[in-house]
Formats: C-alpha cells, structure tokens, sequence
C-alpha cells in the first residue's frame, strides 16, 4: 500500500499528486488506539502522583480562590481557532468517506480564519503574554527523567509541580504547531489553484513535482491532526482535565486544583488580581493535555 | 497521454440478459466494473487505454432497459433506448417533442443508432486534458489544466465552476430537465427516483462524476410525467460543425401560455457548467408574464448573473442570455437559426 497517490505529468514525470486516502482512517483509528489504550491505564494502571512538597505557608497564602489562567482575548482566540480547525477537518474529510457536498468554499474560508487568529495568536503570545511558558525547560526535561525512572520502578526523587503548562501540554502544543503550520503554509499556496478573493489563480506557481509535494505535506498535516484533535478533546473531557478546560471557558482555576498541579514559584500568581482583568503568564494554542 | 489504439485492451466482457443480473454483477464489481451502454463515450476511453475497468458490463443483451412504454401518468423510456429510436417514437413526436428536438441533434445518425438515451445523460467531461489522460482534477488529481491563461477553455465553464472548468456535453439531459422527467436508477440496495436535475451534480460535490451514479447503481429508465405534454417546447443547440459536434451551449424550454402570459414555465441550459442548470430564478421571474422580447431581454440578463469568463469565452455569456431570450420572447426570430425542429 503506498502511502502517497502518484500520477504523470503532461511532460511525463512521475509526480506524487496526494496522500492515499486510506491515510485518513489510520490517522482515526491511531487516534482512538491512544485513547483506548491511555484510559485503560489510567484506570487500572496508573499510581498516584507523587510531587516535591508543596511550597511555603507564605507563599501558599498569596494564592487566590480564583487563579487567572486565559485572558478573554486567549480564551476567544482558542475557540476560533477551535471552530475553523474542527470546520477544516470536516469539510477536507467528510468528501473522501463518502459525504458528498459543496466543500472547498467551506474549507478555504475556514482556512483563511485559522490563519488569521494562528497569525493574531503568534504576535499576541510573542509580545503580550510570557512567550516561553509553552516551550519545555530545563526542569520539564529533568522533571520528565524522574517520572520515567520512577515508572519504571527505579529510584529517583518526586518531580517538582508543574509550571503553567505541564511538559505533555508543550509537547503537545510543539506537534500542534509542526502540523498547524504545515498545513497553514501549504493551504495558503493551495489558495492559489481555486478562485477566492484574495488572488488570482495561478496554478503554474511551482512545477509539478512541488505542488505535489505541497499536496502530500497538506494532506499528512491533515491526517496528523485528525489524530492530534481526537487526543485533545479526549483529554478535554476527562474528568482529572476538567478544571482545565473550564478554565478555557471561564478563564480562571480554583485554588485547590491550583496547589495540587502547579508550583507557585514556577508560575507565580498575583493575590489581588481579578479573573478577567489580569494579565495572563502566557497563553497555548489549545488547552491543555497534560 | 492518451494514444489511441486500434485495439480493444483486454478485460472481462459480462453480458446479462436482465437487469437483476447486471446489478449483481456491477456491485460485485465495484470501481473495477464498467457500464457498457452503446459504447460511444466508452470506447474512447478504453482504446485510449485512460480508463482501465477490468469488468466491462455490456447492457446490450438486457431487453428490459429497453423501449418506450406509456404508462398511466406519461412515458417511460428505457436507459438502453436508443436516440433514434427516442427521435422517431409517435408519442414523443406527438406529447413531447423537445426530447425528439434535442436527440436528433445528437451527433450524427450513425451515432444516434447506436448511443443510448442513458448513455447520452451518463457520458462523461469533453474537457481535453481530461480527454488525454492528464493528472487534472476529474482524473483524482489537483490541477486544472483548462483553467489557465494559457488553457483551451473554449468550450468550458462559465458558472458554477469549482476548480474543474468541464462542462457537461449531453443533448437531452436539458430537455428532459424541462420536462421534469425523473431518473430510475437500480442500487444495490433499493430502487430510486431522482428528479432529472438532481441526476446531474457539479465538481462541488463530486469533481470525479457528473451524475450521481455511484460504482454499483444503473440508471434503468427515464419517465417523463404528462405534466408538460403538449407544451410549448424550445430547443437551440450552438455547436461548431452543424454536421456532427458537441454544444457549446444549448437550451431547452417548455411553456404553458393561458390568456397572454406565461402560466408555466421550466428552462434548461446546458454547457455552461458541469452540469446542466435548470433556471429556477428565471422561471420565476418571468411567470405570469407575456412571452414576448422584453420578458425574453429580462430573462437572458436574469440567467447570466453570477457567470465567470475564461481566457477563451467569454462569448458564451452573450450567447447563453441570447439563447434564454429566445426560448421566451425569441421564437420568431429564431427561426432564421440552423435548428432542424419542424
């Protein structure tokens, strides 16, 4: 089975033209082995979390009943972005099993929503919010280590509690950007073969053999997401994750659920700061995972 | 690139002699199987050795998809019949002469002879790059090679084009729209009736078909209901060779007239876009109107709205408001033009 569609050229090269579309269903049924096989740990499996002690008294009576996590603008930005991607998954795979309707219009306009707040969400994150919380740090790869160790019975000591985002949180976010890009530049491009109104069509842009490599790059981005998306909402509604996604609806955290994942010295929070008015540490491109 | 061949490629002929049999074998099938109707449209492809079916289902030995029957609410024509047989039936002459209109310029008799009236409404894209094998959009693949400053888009879209630019190249599919006809086709599953214009789909929602024949289905017959008998019918065809050619643009009308103005109205254009457009709009716009020029004039602006040139015709857009004109105010003058109808 060959994993790309390939086709000659009018000048009679072989050029690869698409992904084969039995991608689509590897990239579902990946996606739902992760969840199947991760609840079934967790479940039966998993022991409790251990962490280093807590921090000090003082410290700890600094933190608000409400800890302000996303700004309104992060938690707008994440639900646009949400709504394009799930409308640019349907409307790119919902053809190709069978569901047949007007779809390209759909996909472009969609796209080009996606790219515009991934475009607002870089310039937001890059100077507005704190830039490098998403990016793993010298504590996550040590931290990462003692998990390992300690998982597999060996002794190492507790890991700290967690910065904003847990390390799975940025690794995830990394995959996200590698395939959310991938599949924004490349679709840009595309724009170029179907009419919108933003340029005229040029479908001699590239030679052959670079359109379809750009079509093989969209279509494994495409198929990476598919697997990436269904994750994400799996741990979206998983029941130790649900603070989290709350607090990507209505901004904040509680306190409790704070101090049992979160190191105060890794993400400090003001006492007095009000929910929707504080100025967020840094914001992701989706919720967390971790 | 496409080379034509003296010879037939090898695959494995089926002959059934039923309809129940045909089935079976196309669903067994699937994507592999190939609807053999009269050939004309086939035959190109698979000498061009483009399509390559390993299981050809030759229709030709099935008697029940062939004939016209009247039936309590109007006719009923086997997929297999042929144009000829369509153009020469008394009572298509008589109750529904646009489909006569339409079939008989058809090709050439020769070709009448043989292609079926199912075949005519199933044939595939004339678009050349198609044609020749090339990697475009309707072959699976992600360019079109018409659509392009310097493409050969003559003959192609200009509405509803969506990436693909092919139009649909059948004759009868607009008059049998403006006769409301309905399509039976045979699925594995059950026995279905679609209304002729939702038989035809565009590259919107599927940029491989132009019908929403499926691998597996048969269309079995076509029944036209007596609802438009006796109506006032126009057809127009433009072609380049009045001798033998496909349309650049045709036009197929039926009207009921009472006191003046126009009681009912259904019109049908194709070769503007991948499938032929029934203009909804503009029957409505022109309903309880008289049938004269100015509502003709009202009607042609009417039904090129929205319509999108291409390098190369951009004639097709005054050609299209000039044929719709007529089929409401225009007969006089239309009869100057080369159509053959009596």
């Amino acid at each position: 089975m060959d994993p790309l569609q390939w086709a000659i050229d009018p000048w009679g090269k072989t050029v690869p033209i698409h992904i084969a579309w039995f991608l689509i269903w590897v990239a579902a049924i990946a996606g739902l082995l992760f969840v199947i096989v991760h609840a079934i740990y967790v479940r039966y499996f998993a022991k409790p979390r251990e962490f280093e002690p807590e921090a000090a008294p003082v410290i700890l009576a600094k933190i608000p009943e409400k800890v302000p996590r996303h700004s309104l603008t992060a938690r707008a930005f994440h639900w646009i972005m949400a709504a394009s991607m799930f409308t640019l998954l349907f409307t790119a795979f919902l053809p190709r099993v069978g569901v047949q309707f007007d779809w390209v219009t759909y996909h472009w306009i969609a796209g080009t929503v996606l790219t515009a707040s991934v475009i607002f969400h870089i310039f937001h994150a890059s100077f507005f919010l704190d830039f490098w919380s998403i990016w793993p740090d010298r504590i996550d790869v040590r931290d990462a280590r003692r998990r390992i160790l300690r998982f597999m019975g060996k002794p190492a000591p507790p890991p700290e509690r967690f910065a904003k985002y847990p390390l799975e949180n940025k690794l995830y976010h990394g995959a996200i950007i590698v395939a959310g890009l991938s599949a924004i530049v490349t679709g840009v491009f595309m724009m170029f073969r179907v009419r919108t109104i933003f340029f005229p069509r040029n479908p001699y842009l590239f030679s052959d053999m670079t359109w379809g490599m750009m079509y093989v790059l969209h279509g494994l981005a495409g198929v990476g997401l598919i697997a990436l998306i269904m994750m994400h909402v799996y741990f979206g509604l998983r029941p130790e994750k649900r603070p989290i996604t709350k607090s990507m609806i209505f901004g904040w955290m509680s306190r409790d659920f704070y101090l049992e994942e979160h190191d105060p010295a890794r993400w400090p929070v003001e006492a007095a700061a009000s929910p929707s008015r504080s100025r967020e540490t840094k914001t992701e491109g989706l919720p967390d995972v971790g | 690139m496409a080379v034509i061949r003296d010879v037939m490629p090898a695959f494995e002929l089926v002959q059934p002699n039923s309809i129940a049999d045909a089935q079976k074998v196309l669903e067994q099938q699937g994507e592999d199987g190939w609807v053999l109707a009269g050939g004309m449209d086939s035959f190109d492809w698979l000498k061009d050795r483009i399509k390559k079916p390993k299981v050809v289902v030759d229709l030709s030995g099935v008697s029940e998809l062939k004939g016209v029957r009247t039936t309590a609410d109007g006719i009923e024509i086997g997929a297999m019949t042929t144009l000829t047989e369509v153009v020469e039936h008394p009572v298509i002459r008589e109750k529904y002469k646009l489909l006569a209109d339409s079939a008989e310029l058809v090709a050439s008799p020769q070709i009448r002879n043989q292609g079926t009236l199912g075949g005519n409404v199933s044939q595939d894209a004339r678009c050349w790059y198609y044609r020749a094998g090339w990697p475009c959009y309707r072959a699976g693949g992600n360019i079109c090679y018409a659509d392009t400053p310097e493409g050969r888009n003559r003959e192609h879209a200009i509405l509803q084009a969506d990436r693909c630019v092919a139009v649909n190249p059948s004759d009868s599919a607009p008059a049998l729209i403006a006769l409301d006809a309905k399509f039976v086709i045979r699925t594995s599953k059950s026995e279905r009736v679609v209304d002729a214009e939702d038989y035809f789909i565009g590259p919107e929602v599927d940029i491989t078909r132009l019908h929403i024949l499926k691998p597996g289905d048969l269309l079995t017959a076509i029944r036209i209901p007596s609802t438009w008998a006796g109506a006032k019918f126009y057809f127009e065809k433009i072609r380049d060779r009045n001798v033998w050619d496909f349309p650049l643009l045709n036009v197929a009308s039926a009207m009921v007239v009472s006191n003046g103005n126009i009681d009912r109205i259904r019109i049908a254009v194709n070769g503007a876009a991948a499938r032929p457009l029934r203009l909804k709009l503009v029957e409505d716009a022109v309903q309880g109107k008289p049938p004269n020029a100015a509502t003709g004039e009202m009607a042609g602006k009417l039904a090129v709205q929205g319509a999108v040139p291409l390098q190369f015709n951009a004639y097709k857009i005054p050609l299209m408001r000039n044929l719709v004109k007529r089929t409401i105010g225009g007969v006089e003058e239309a009869k100057w033009t080369p159509y053959n109808g009596q």
